[in-house]
């Protein structure tokens, strides 16, 4: 018998209280949770619990091995440091569906089969949109719905896969599935787009600038490393992932130079960094899920830092542009050291979190002689450094004084990103820690002479980079623009298939009706007046393409007067015959119902 | 008056670039006698990681200047 309760709970139910409570005791409360769930997590054996029948099937709503542990400690890690973040914030709204949108990531990672897992991937969704509306901007409402859209199409290509899953194999149990089949695609996909996968990432890049600034914290930390893990379990050594990684790696850090708004030059990184993920569960070795997840790992740490070091700056002044901001070093200088140290960990420098984990994918794709993967993902570690490492800090602290003058962030928010700092720092100079808890064990060293001169040499020659462009004015100016992105497809596809609906469309449909309602019935109107005459007509006329010369004139004119003299009174010259022999067939046909309905009696 | 800060002084944005050259020589110099022991041929060849980062970036900006920008930058109202 377990002590416990779902690892999801405790933040389910938990959230449910949040309105209750008023000032400082709300706050106790909330920071109460993570701890909370994470004591009630560690009184849970690994193994699978509670199993409930549901039709015939077996439903695990638990299920605990050291894959989903490590996501279950960073989740509580993270959640607990997001939440002190956010207890400043005076909307109940936002602090529920945070901490629902934490638990539902919990029942993600920990769910046995894929039933419960998907339960939790739509809660997910929806508190997540919630988080964007929060906002309350037109920008964020319009995002938050394009986001609730591709989640929910999303979320059907998973289900359906999920039920022609079971009815294929029979079971719902989440383990390794090959990619053989529609299940498969179907579910393969379902964890893509929450991956961002290229042509599936621009709900990233379009939602997460445009959610609130504590939001966002949350957000960038739980979705996507959602979908790493769910990938990890279900789709390990995948080979078409390491290429779908290697392309996340490297398209997002060309937009990221561009890009004037500082959280969105964040979300492209992050795509950036979930690349190397992909790549490492791609190749699927024990070093490249170890080195996946290690990333994931180090990444909710430095990226929920980035977002919460741009957040505390657009919470003081309202401004997240490149072209609005610089200098801020000057009135921010511990956010700006924060951020510093949030730019060295996502670069990788030696004694920074990413350094100890990116070099294990690294590593898994140079033991495994995938040259041009390698190549392309240390041009994209060469690219994070630029864009992330560099433009970030120095856009916003340094740069040109944009001669804002303000104070520095809440202290409960300088609290939140100085413990994540310190776990950045604390990972990349003390790894063991990390590697112990790895699904995988490990059997790697990062800080090789070599390694370290590599990546110094690589980082600082980058830095050179950036210096000289910088200096000779090469370097990109900052624009106020906007960049299109794969959302155009639906952003201004929607506009064009509106268009298509009221133009070209309503007009075939104005035919379409004129035709079948007006000119084919009058049409047959007209010709049932005399169907006879028309088939004489019909017929000399066919008659008339095949005739020899010298008959043609005598066809054309008596087709002439057939059309004359229609619809006449052809009708009366029938023969006598004709119609007995009409009268006779009708005959038959009643004595042939007859006889039928006859036998079956 | 704005309290001068430490960047706003010539001297020190001068300060900061030295150092930073400085350490550019020494990891060059470092790098010959370091013992590598690479998984691909070129990991071994001098300054390989240097001349890589630099020229990745000039052309990851260049790129994305002339080449990226010049087909998607659209004016912020673009959507609305």
């Amino acid at each position: 018998m377990i002590n416990a309760v779902h690892p999801a709970l405790v933040f389910m139910a938990g959230a449910l209280l949040i309105p209750l409570l008023k000032g400082k005791a709300k706050s106790a409360y909330m920071l109460l949770l993570p701890i909370l769930s994470f004591m009630n997590l560690l009184q849970i054996p690994a193994g699978s619990h509670w199993v409930i029948g549901f039709l015939e099937y077996n439903l695990t709503l638990c299920k605990i091995d050291r894959l989903s542990m490590v996501f279950g400690y960073i989740f509580h890690i993270i959640s607990f440091i997001a939440i002190l973040y956010a207890i400043n914030v005076k909307d109940d709204g936002q602090h529920v569906a945070a901490v629902l949108y934490s638990g539902a990531a919990l029942g993600v990672v920990y769910a046995g089969d894929l039933f419960t897992l998907f339960i939790f991937w739509e809660i997910m969704a929806v508190t997540a949109t919630y988080l964007i509306w929060a906002r309350r901007t037109k920008a964020s409402s319009s995002a938050g719905m394009r986001y609730l859209m591709v989640h929910l199409f999303g979320g059907l290509c998973l289900l359906v896969g999920i039920i022609l899953q079971l009815h294929n194999t029979g079971s719902v149990e989440f383990g390794h599935i090959d990619l053989d089949g529609l299940a498969s695609v179907l579910i393969f996909i379902g964890f893509g787009i929450n991956c961002a996968w290229p042509g599936f990432h621009s709900w990233l890049t379009d939602a997460y600038p445009e959610a609130t600034i504590t939001g966002t914290v949350f957000l960038s930390a739980f979705t996507t490393k959602c979908a790493v893990y769910a990938l990890a379990r279900g789709f390990a050594g995948t080979e078409i992932l390491i290429w779908i990684g290697a392309a996340m790696a490297a398209f997002p850090i060309f937009y990221a130079v561009i890009e004037n708004d500082l959280r969105r030059v964040l979300s492209y990184s992050l795509i950036n960094q979930v690349g190397f993920m992909v790549v490492g569960i791609g190749i699927g070795t024990e070093l490249g899920i170890n080195g996946a997840v290690a990333h994931a790992f180090a990444d909710i740490l430095f990226k929920g830092l980035l977002f919460m070091a741009m957040g505390a700056v657009m919470h003081q002044t309202g401004k997240i542009n490149c072209t609005d901001l610089g200098g801020l070093y000057k009135s921010m200088p511990v956010t700006a050291i924060f951020c510093v140290i949030g730019a060295a960990s996502i670069s990788a420098f030696p004694l920074f979190s990413a350094f100890a984990t990116k070099s294990m994918v690294m590593d898994a794709t140079a033991k495994d002689h995938l040259t041009v993967i390698w190549f392309i993902l240390l041009f994209a570690s060469a690219g994070v450094f630029h864009h992330a490492g560099i433009k970030i800090p120095f856009f916003a602290f340094f740069s040109h004084d944009s001669g804002i003058r303000t104070k520095e962030a809440p202290l409960n928010m300088l609290l939140a990103m100085g413990i994540a700092a310190f776990l950045c720092i604390f990972i990349g100079s003390f790894p063991g820690y990390l590697y112990r808890i790895l699904p995988y064990p490990v059997d790697y060293a990062p800080y090789t002479a070599p390694h370290v001169m590599a990546q110094l040499q690589l980082l600082f020659f980058s830095a050179l980079a950036f210096t000289l462009l910088m200096l000779s004015g090469i370097y990109p100016a900052e624009i106020r623009a906007i960049n299109i992105d794969a959302d155009w497809a639906y952003r201004k596809g929607s506009k064009a298939f509106m268009w298509l609906l009221t133009n070209p469309m309503s007009k075939f449909g104005a035919w379409i009706s004129r035709t079948v309602f007006d000119v084919i019935p009058s049409a047959l109107g007209w010709a049932s007046r005399n169907p006879v005459a028309i088939l004489k007509i019909a017929s000399d006329s066919l008659l008339l393409k095949f005739a020899v010369p010298e008959k043609r004139d005598e066809i054309r004119r008596r087709i002439q007067r057939e059309k004359e003299i229609y619809p006449g009174d052809i009708i009366r010259h029938w023969p006598i015959g004709t119609r007995v022999l009409w009268a006779i067939l009708f005959f038959l046909a009643y004595l042939l119902v007859n006889y039928l309905s006859g036998v079956k009696q | 008056m704005d309290k001068q800060h430490i960047f706003d002084k010539p001297k020190n944005v001068t300060r900061l670039l030295v150092f930073f050259y400085a350490i550019l020589v020494i990891l060059v110099a470092i790098d010959f006698v370091i013992q590598k022991h690479p998984h691909f041929a070129w990991e071994e060849w001098p300054q390989f990681f240097a001349v890589f980062g630099f020229v990745a970036c000039v052309l990851l900006v260049l790129v994305s200047k002339y080449v990226l920008r010049p087909l998607v930058k659209r004016k912020e109202d673009y959507y609305d």
